[in-house]
């Protein structure tokens, strides 16, 4: 049979290193499939999130080649055979131990989102058209590859002014909800820095759903924004009104 | 001994974050009562979240004749009326009720022209009844649950993982659980508390279910003195992936079927015709799983001995947008585009039927402040449940979980347990990381994997059973004596070394049940049995432990009323 070398990181919050292991390559196997077998046959310590192992849970990302991504979907076969492997942790996460990083900060920033709430006797009808609009923005599986990959996050720690494009494809799920009546707009300039966004759409490149997230999402949102801050016309309405 | 712990108290204390777990809280929440809601993986990650084809609910927006009768009806049919009726009853009337709510609260399913929630077709329902939305109605139920959840305030505790209950004079008052991050322990004081912890899966080899499906919660409530029942029925789901290997069980959504996907054997046949000529493909899934297992047996299978199912007939950008995690699926893991040829598919180890035993109208076990909703509860399904009948048994009996479970607390007194318990859980816990030797808990997992995939499978007979329970036992030996490496610090050995022994407690009840019930019923078939036994029909097997060790007992079905037999006389009408 064939073989494989993975060099894994091994380490936890104090620091560590990348250990190399040797696994055997069967037909169609997944990166998660070799971490598996390392588990199960030469380190059973290794720390590693997965539930689904179908890519619809969003638990196994990592970092594979330099490259952030599912190891549930990214095929042993698709990456270059004649090197090691190399599997990190998300860099944008404080480390836990070997692969699993520290999310929780994702779930804090979901807390400031308000939830839908429908508009004031409203019909519930709605057309398939919309719902397909939506569903772009729901389909998201919560990997947070996106936030891992980045740069205000990745590099620029902004964790505190910014809530990470994961966050941005949710309020845009909720703001085109066709019968939601809440307004974020305040909420993504004030609160969750939406203008740090300099669209180098490096999130929808990464995205395992293959979420248009900065063309869809995010630029569609930072409209809004403007439509209700910016716009030279109602800034003088407002001024006009002593508002 | 007691090392240092930290402790929690709640009202109502849920353990699964999954759909059941999630509807408990929220509806114990609305009670007034403080909640903790504890998950294995992080929040959202549950099986839940891989439910693909729908959710059944009589709502008739496309088959208008639809109503609550036809559904209880079908759900008998297809439990082979095993089920208990008064949950089947309710679960039918509450369905349409608990799919408007999860819109109110921002799930948004697919739509007819008019506007209304579209439903689909799916094994085993006499109408088109599946609220779905594409292949990924799972997900937009546990993002609307979870996200609502944690705006009304429920505290979540992520990556803890319970392994004892604790109890006081027969009453379960706490529970003692690590937190997977540090490998430190908690303890909760609850004046009642839910299971919600989904199935058994990962006992057998070729399964849909993730790590988390060990049957954990249903040991929990075995250890702590409640019932299991009906622990023979364990559902094969006809379509997994079956090629390539490290892809072998994971689903096929039965949308596929239910878009007008057509099974066929090697030579091209298509083969339910044979089995079940009136519904063919969307017959039920106990005979749909040994259908294509007998096809493949007798050597008419595919080349990675599968059938194929194909759905290229129909357009492909129709097939990618009600199927569309089914397209991206075989296309990145199994390089088939199946807008062009077909899946290569085979059955796989996918839900439990049987499970804690409860009381209808309010969900509680045979023991006083202990709850169980979900696949982690027996009854609803009989011998075998139908295709989105899951969805919305985790929303119906959910609710009615988290409010009795609430009502409940508010009777109850304070939590008290005695500390004694603690120490020992504790020492049970940390014992694998004192035992010397080499056993791994991960070659032991394997082991009882084959022993349930070749003993206790589809088809089972009573040298197979005995044999089963022979192996079992040297595995428990092999369990006690696992010892793991490394640390505490999210350690998956450690873990799985408490995981076996749920997945062994599981496995034997399963085993003894199926040992028992000397007939073929819906998802249990036994080749010296073949044929369904009146006798059996009027009895469920029970498992509890009685002075240390599994006892079964069996225990007879409760009279239907007469209105309910007569809807189940009547015919589509």
């Amino acid at each position: 049979m064939k073989e494989a070398t993975l060099l894994v990181f091994r380490g936890d919050s104090n620091g560590g290193q990348t250990i190399a292991y040797r696994v055997p390559v069967a037909p169609g196997m997944v990166v998660l499939d070799a971490l598996h077998h390392i588990q199960g046959h030469l380190a059973p310590d290794l720390a590693v999130r997965w539930n689904c192992k179908a890519g619809k849970c969003g638990s196994c990302s990592a970092e594979v080649n330099g490259r952030p991504r599912l190891t549930c979907k990214t095929r042993m076969d698709d990456l270059p055979q004649d090197q090691p492997i190399t599997v990190l942790p998300m860099k944008s996460f404080p480390r836990i131990k070997d692969l699993v990083t520290d999310v929780s900060w994702n779930y804090r920033v979901n807390r400031k989102i308000p939830p839908f709430e429908p508009r004031k006797g409203v019909e519930w009808k709605i057309s398939q058209l919309d719902v397909d609009r939506v569903q772009e923005f729901r389909k998201c599986i919560e990997c947070f590859l996106c936030q891992d990959v980045c740069h205000v996050l990745r590099e620029h720690d902004k964790q505190e002014q910014f809530a990470g494009p994961r966050f941005f494809v949710r309020i845009a799920g909720l703001e085109m909800h066709p019968l939601d009546g809440r307004h974020r707009a305040a909420l993504l300039k004030d609160q969750l820095g939406l203008g740090l966004c300099n669209i180098t759409k490096c999130c929808t490149e990464v995205c395992p759903e293959e979420i248009r997230i900065t063309d869809n999402a995010i630029i569609p949102l930072k409209e809004r924004v403007v439509d209700e801050f910016y716009d030279p016309l109602t800034m003088l309405f407002r001024k006009v009104r002593g508002q | 001994m007691t090392t240092n712990y930290e402790t929690r108290e709640h009202d109502v204390l849920v353990i699964g974050a999954g759909g059941a777990g999630l509807r408990a809280s929220l509806e114990a929440l609305a009670q007034g009562a403080s909640v903790g809601v504890i998950c294995k993986s992080l929040l959202g990650k549950a099986h839940t979240v891989m439910a693909e084809g729908g959710i059944a609910a009589a709502m008739a927006h496309v088959d208008s004749a639809d109503n609550w009768k036809t559904h209880f009806r079908d759900t008998m049919r297809g439990g082979k009326l095993l089920n208990n009726w008064r949950m089947a009853q309710l679960h039918a009337q509450e369905s349409p009720e608990r799919v408007r709510e999860l819109e109110q609260w921002g799930a948004l399913f697919d739509r007819t022209e008019k506007g209304d929630i579209l439903q689909r077709a799916f094994g085993g329902h006499t109408f088109k009844r599946l609220c779905h939305v594409g292949d990924r109605t799972g997900l937009e139920m546990i993002r609307t649950l979870q996200d609502r959840g944690v705006q009304q305030g429920i505290d979540v505790y992520m990556e803890c993982t319970v392994t004892r209950l604790l109890t006081d004079g027969g009453r379960v008052t706490g529970a003692f659980a690590y937190w997977r991050e540090a490998g430190r322990f908690i303890v909760f004081k609850a004046k009642a508390i839910v299971i919600a912890t989904g199935g058994i899966g990962k006992a057998w080899r070729i399964t849909s279910n993730s790590w988390e499906y060990t049957g954990d919660g249903m040991a929990l409530a075995y250890e702590a003195g409640a019932e299991l029942m009906d622990m023979e029925f364990v559902q094969f789901h006809p379509t997994g992936m079956v090629w390539p290997p490290g892809v072998q069980g994971i689903l096929v959504t039965e949308a596929v079927r239910g878009e007008g996907g057509i099974l066929r054997n090697k030579a091209g046949e298509r083969f339910m015709e044979k089995y079940d000529p009136k519904r063919m493909e969307l017959s039920t899934r106990d005979v749909v799983a040994r259908s294509i297992y007998t096809e493949v047996k007798e050597g008419r299978g595919t080349e990675h001995g599968g059938a194929y199912l194909d759905i290229s007939h129909k357009a492909a950008e129709y097939v990618k947008k009600k199927l569309p995690s089914m397209y991206h699926q075989f296309k990145e893991l199994a390089d088939v585009d199946i807008t062009k040829g077909p899946m290569e598919v085979g059955p796989t180890c996918h839900y439990m039927m049987g499970g804690i035993r409860v009381e209808a109208e309010t969900a509680q076990s045979t023991i006083s402040g202990l709850f169980a909703a979900g696949e982690a509860a027996a009854g609803l399904h009989g011998s075998n449940r139908l295709g989105g009948n899951s969805l919305s048994d985790l929303l119906v009996f959910g609710r009615r979980a988290g409010l009795a479970a609430a009502e409940y607390a508010k009777r109850a007194s304070a939590s008290s347990f005695d500390n004694s318990q603690i120490d020992q859980a504790e020492k049970e816990l940390l014992a694998p990381f004192s035992n010397s030797g080499t056993e791994s808990p991960y070659a032991v997992q394997r082991d009882l994997q084959e022993v349930m995939q070749n003993l206790v499978g589809i088809y089972r007979t009573k040298e197979d059973l005995e044999k089963a329970l022979v192996e079992l036992g040297k595995l428990k030996v092999r369990t006690a004596k696992a010892s793991v490496e490394g640390s505490r610090l999210f350690n998956p050995g450690w873990h799985l070394s408490y995981d076996l022994k749920a997945m062994l407690i599981v496995s034997e009840a399963v085993t003894l049940s199926a040992l028992a019930r000397t007939e073929s019923r819906g998802a249990h078939s036994r080749i010296d049995y073949p044929n369904v036994d009146p006798v059996w029909e009027k009895k469920h097997n029970i498992i509890v432990r009685e002075s240390g060790a599994m006892k079964r007992r069996e225990s007879p079905l409760e009279a239907m009323p007469e209105d309910l037999q007569q809807i189940l006389a009547e015919d589509r009408s």
